[in-house]
């Protein structure tokens, strides 16, 4: 409403300047552009200075000595190292074997905690009785610091992709299952009304209504969730595995390589980017039907 | 003949999450005709609301009897249409889904639901919106996927609360036109509730005024104006002054104590 109204009011605007005079009205246009452009390069400009800045002081207070490049590496010998793990792989084997295995771990654990959260959490969402019931032992469940699980799994699922897989599924759950039960618990009572009077049964109340209405909590959930499903799986090749970034920077920490942990991290950084980028693709397709956020909000 | 609705010696009353009780209706006698175009007028928080969902097995009464075509009403009733005063059209699917989705859950294919749904569509006027989802509509579309959504189920029963109080006063008095000219293609009796007692007259056929809370009916008045009406011109005819000046007098009443309540209410 606010924003036809103040859409309104716009085109008020222009059309008023418009039969004032021509000229000036397309000037104004050209210069808002020119004016949007030049904030772009100076954003973008700041961005590289701040990076500059960082990696800049970094190499030089270790080169100078004020830092101990020993314990805090520096940035030539960390692009150094991650250029030797591309050309000639890691005491592991090759750096892209690496990495699959710790996409494959993370994706594995995302996708079993999302969907058991998304199932439980409509579950609940949906039976008082069961949420009555089982509430206090997931609160209590959910205040454990749950990356011990990883300790468990190691022992009980082995050293293999399986409690990598468990970890990080415990730990997405809980994210996404408490989004979707407030998801749930938070639909508008008058579709629900609206779509029983049309006929809806309980199946179809729960396919279209409920969980399309759930569907923008749990979706928002799952940016937090993947991050999370990375930790998972870094700290259950941490508890023992024999490949993965995770047992990358392991091994180097027992080498006492910074330079090796800092690469790995890097890695572990660039896959999260992806993995956004991808959910923010998927969001949009999912939940097309949302009006679109104004670009001023996005950063 | 069986009234299409009728409602005896009904009274509701909620708890209130202090552990109050809340009585929202009191003793409420109501009847309305088969194809009869009825609105209910009545201060705010009045009851006008709960009446509609007594009558849709949305909410049990906690005494009293609610019939629908003669037989008591138990869960949410067949051949009953809703319009809401808020949004309630389905904001995740088009125009054309949300339409569509009376008949699938009745068990129609998805062919005939749409084939349907899109009929429905050109009769409200939203031909070439199929494929848009609500928030790119107007408000005033909105209404009329609403509308749609509900007449395309062939309702016996419409009830209708303040459905059109959101919108502006010129799309209002088109929307009502458009409302009267469904409704008379249709035999559907109509229950509309409304604060606006002009445009209750202005709609319907008989008028309750309801009192201030709990509710319960004070008066009936008939509403003698010639059909097919035009909702923008009636209010000009001396006849409708003179029920309005009727109707408004037993109203004004019942708003002022209305009222009052609230003033005091507001400094408690």
């Amino acid at each position: 409403m606010n924003v036809r109204s103040a859409a309104a009011r716009l085109r008020v605007g222009v059309s008023a300047g418009i039969e004032q005079a021509d000229r000036p009205t397309v000037d104004l246009a050209a210069r808002r552009r020119q004016e949007a452009r030049r904030q772009q390069l100076t954003v973008a400009g700041l961005r590289l200075l701040v990076a500059v800045v960082f990696l800049g002081g970094w190499e030089l207070t270790t080169r100078f000595g004020w830092v101990d490049a020993f314990f805090w590496s520096q940035p030539t010998a960390i692009f150094a190292r991650l250029w030797i793990w591309i050309t000639q792989g890691t005491e592991l084997g090759p750096l892209w074997e690496q990495l699959l295995v710790t996409m494959e771990e993370t994706v594995g654990g995302f996708v079993v905690g999302a969907l058991l959260g998304v199932v439980v959490g409509v579950a609940l969402g949906r039976s008082r009785l069961l949420s009555d019931v089982l509430g206090p032992y997931i609160k209590g469940a959910n205040a454990i610091p749950r990356v011990v699980v990883g300790a468990l799994f190691a022992i009980s699922l082995g050293l293999d992709i399986k409690s990598k897989i468990a970890t990080a599924a415990v730990l997405v759950f809980f994210v996404v299952f408490f989004n979707a039960f407030q998801g749930v618990r938070e639909v508008d009572r008058n579709l629900i009304a609206n779509a029983r009077i049309l006929g809806a049964g309980d199946r179809q109340l729960t396919t279209e209504i409920l969980i399309p209405s759930a569907l923008s909590w749990i979706v928002a959930s799952l940016h937090t969730s993947f991050g999370l499903a990375l930790v998972g799986a870094v700290v259950g090749e941490l508890f023992g595995a024999t490949a993965g970034i995770g047992e990358l920077i392991y091994n180097a920490k027992n080498q006492f390589d910074a330079a090796g942990v800092f690469a790995g991290m890097g890695l572990l950084a660039a896959m999260a980017l992806l993995a956004e980028a991808l959910i923010t693709a998927l969001e949009d397709r999912l939940i097309k039907w949302r009006p679109p956020v104004a670009t001023e909000t996005r950063i | 003949m069986t009234p299409a609705i009728e409602l005896r010696g009904v009274t509701k009353r909620f708890l209130t999450p202090s552990a109050g009780v809340y009585t929202a209706l009191r003793d409420l006698n109501l009847a309305v005709q088969p194809g009869e175009f009825c609105a209910v007028v009545g201060p705010t928080g009045c009851g006008k609301s709960t009446t509609l969902a007594l009558i849709s097995g949305l909410e049990p009464p906690s005494e009293g009897e609610v019939e629908v075509f003669g037989k008591p009403v138990q869960g949410i009733a067949d051949g009953i249409g809703y319009v809401f005063q808020s949004d309630a059209v389905f904001p995740w699917k088009t125009v054309l889904e949300n339409v569509a989705a009376g008949p699938r859950y009745q068990g129609a294919s998805n062919t005939e639901a749409r084939t349907r749904a899109r009929d429905w569509i050109s009769r409200v006027g939203l031909t070439g919106f199929e494929d848009r989802y609500p928030y790119q509509l107007s408000g005033g579309m909105r209404k009329r996927v609403a509308l749609a959504q509900s007449l395309i189920n062939g309702p016996r029963i419409l009830l209708m609360d303040e459905p059109f109080s959101a919108l502006d006063v010129q799309t209002r008095s088109l929307m009502e036109n458009e409302l009267l000219g469904l409704w008379s293609a249709s035999s559907a009796s109509v229950v509309f509730v409304t604060h606006d007692l002009e445009e209750a007259i202005s709609l319907s056929d008989r008028v309750f005024v309801i009192t201030a809370g709990p509710g319960t009916v004070k008066s009936t008045y008939k509403v003698d104006l010639p059909r097919p009406r035009n909702v923008a011109e009636i209010r000009f005819q001396p006849r409708f002054a003179e029920i309005y000046e009727e109707i408004w007098s037993d109203l004004r009443d019942e708003v002022l104590v209305s009222y009052e309540r609230q003033k005091r209410s507001g400094a408690a």
